[in-house]
């Protein structure tokens, strides 16, 4: 049974179609990859899917406890509670918090102390902060960032920032996790980590990841099947050797002349 | 992890007695007169006006203007039980759960379709909404009006005193929470805050509720303190006063909110004398102020018993 199942999704800004008529079906555990050149509504669909935007068209239905759900039209902060998380391509960490407290904040939906608790200072209150803090620090295991738990955010160097917005993106306990352009701005022993990272999260919470990059070696090493955006068109889809031979994707990169 | 955490509400407890025992003395001795005790009381209600601010704004992010309209619920529930109910100290208490209940209600109301703005324009709605109350309490007929009222002196200086420790620990203890944390990500970056599961539109009316609530306790000890109460000491003017004290102290820190409210109330007294110039020198300051020190005289810093260990060690450390 697939995780996420979008059917006819088109999203017009006035007369711009930015999506249209774009149809995905994604297994449990896969690892998908969306690609196209710049403009291509990459972004705009990763807004769709996970609630920033509003559909003009189309559904988009997850997979909650073995039942299709439409989430096309719920707010961002309901479709995380349902499984979805995300990073971003200009990354959107809280710059002025710890590293700490960025993760402890995704951890929210956890939460289960009352404000008034939380004000009386009950013992559960202080019972779950440990918890969290507890989690939370496991997590920063994860993506090796434990010794920065208590650095500010915008003092991180950039490639860290990514990692930490994939932890961040991680600690909402996620079912579907989308990352938008994880490598951009990375030098190559960045990246070669990044990957490295991305494998081992996948094996060990069996989650599915659809990301977007631009970076085609790593897209082509780790992605087991990719989709292809034009123009808001989904202009192909297959394993990454379908892709890199198929004609119309050369052609969106390269322009027409370039296939003959 | 919790033998600190006891340690540091021990630490806090004895600060607050010794404070208590202080001021205490020094009006035993006579130190503080008559006139020094009611800066004293004034110190305490900005204090809870700009802690209270400063959790919309300085905590959630949230521009209110309107903060002098709940203000002004809560001295006039205050008021009008004194006046027309019952007198001294019960009709204080009375006076600051009805003025507590009707802000909580009206920030609702408040809260709900401005929330949903951004930055001025959520600004100038709250300013508006603050003016409403004030000109819906300007034409009724149990607050006598433009007229105002003259009640009878029914809070001390200590209870004042008891209430901005009641205040202050309400708003530390949200706002060192995991509550407090999805507000401050509100403040931080919304979009990131909704992606991560926090519901943004829930914290702001949240916090803007807290905020009425306990600015209505400080409206409410002001009507007991100070004799009398007038529509048009709580117009937008007084809000941008109560704006001045958190943005003096830095947005976000109540440690910051604390020593400008001093400092501000303090300056204001001393500058009576000279009328004509008083509001010449005030503007200057705030000028000085905002040019040497851009995000207040703290920034977002916060004083804590463990961060003032960690100074003398280090201290310790470059000595040795």
């Amino acid at each position: 049974m697939s995780v996420l199942k979008v059917t006819g999704l088109t999203k017009n800004f006035g007369g711009l179609s930015a999506v249209s008529n774009v149809n995905m079906e994604i297994e449990q555990g896969e690892l998908i990859g969306l690609i196209g050149p710049n403009g291509a509504g990459k972004t705009t669909l990763f807004n769709l899917l996970t609630g920033v935007y509003e559909p003009s068209e189309g559904t988009i239905e997850l997979n909650v406890d073995g039942i299709m759900t439409s989430i096309g039209s719920k707010k961002p902060y309901v479709i995380s509670k349902l499984g979805v998380s995300r990073t971003f391509q200009n990354i959107r960490l809280f710059k002025e918090l710890t590293v700490l407290d960025n993760v402890r904040i995704a951890m929210h939906q956890s939460v289960k102390t009352s404000v008034l608790s939380s004000i009386l200072r009950l013992p559960s209150f202080y019972q779950e902060e440990a918890e969290l803090e507890k989690r939370a620090r496991e997590l920063l295991k994860t993506v090796n960032l434990e010794e920065h738990a208590d650095d500010l955010a915008k003092n991180l160097p950039y490639g860290k920032q990514r990692r930490l917005e994939i932890a961040r993106a991680l600690a909402t306990d996620p079912k579907v996790l989308f990352l938008d352009e994880p490598a951009a701005g990375m030098n190559p022993q960045e990246t070669s980590e990044l990957t490295q990272l991305i494998h081992e999260i996948k094996e060990k919470v069996h989650l599915t990841i659809i990301l977007i990059e631009h970076d085609m070696s790593l897209v082509m090493s780790i992605c087991e099947r990719i989709y292809v955006l034009d123009y808001g068109r989904c202009i192909a889809k297959g394993t990454p050797d379908q892709i890199k031979t198929n004609k119309r994707v050369i052609e969106a990169y390269l322009g027409e002349d370039a296939s003959c | 992890m919790k033998y600190w955490l006891k340690r540091n509400t021990l630490l806090w407890a004895g600060l607050i007695a010794l404070t208590y025992l202080l001021l205490h003395i020094l009006i035993a001795l006579g130190i503080i007169n008559n006139v020094y005790q009611t800066v004293l009381m004034t110190i305490g209600i900005n204090i809870i006006l700009a802690v209270s601010l400063n959790l919309i704004i300085g905590v959630t992010g949230q521009f209110s203007l309107g903060h002098a309209g709940f203000m002004v619920i809560g001295a006039y529930s205050c008021g009008v039980i004194l006046k027309h109910v019952t007198a001294g100290l019960a009709g204080v208490f009375v006076g600051i759960a009805i003025g507590i209940l009707i802000s909580a209600a009206v920030a609702l109301i408040v809260a709900i379709p401005t929330l949903r703005l951004k930055g001025d324009y959520l600004a100038i709605a709250t300013l508006g909404f603050g003016e409403i109350i004030r000109i819906v309490i300007l034409n009724m007929e149990i607050t006598n009006g433009a007229a105002g009222l003259i009640l009878p002196k029914a809070v001390s200086w200590q209870m004042i005193f008891w209430a901005v420790v009641i205040c202050t620990v309400i708003i530390v203890n949200f706002g060192t929470s995991a509550h407090g944390r999805a507000c401050i990500s509100v403040r931080e970056d919304e979009i990131a805050a909704e992606a991560m599961g926090i519901n943004t539109t829930q914290y702001k009316i949240l916090a803007f509720v807290i905020g009425a609530m306990i600015a209505s306790v400080a409206g409410a000890l002001y009507a007991g303190a100070f004799y009398v109460i007038k529509p048009d000491m709580f117009t937008y003017s007084k809000s941008i006063d109560i704006l001045v004290l958190v943005v003096f102290g830095g947005m976000g820190s109540i440690t910051g909110s604390f020593i400008s409210s001093v400092l501000v109330s303090i300056l204001n007294t001393a500058l009576q004398q000279f009328s004509s110039i008083r509001m010449i020198v005030y503007g200057l300051a705030l000028v000085a102020i905002m040019v040497f020190r851009p995000s207040g005289l703290l920034g977002r810093k916060e004083f804590t018993f463990s961060g003032l260990m960690k100074k003398l060690d280090q201290k310790k450390g470059a000595a040795s």
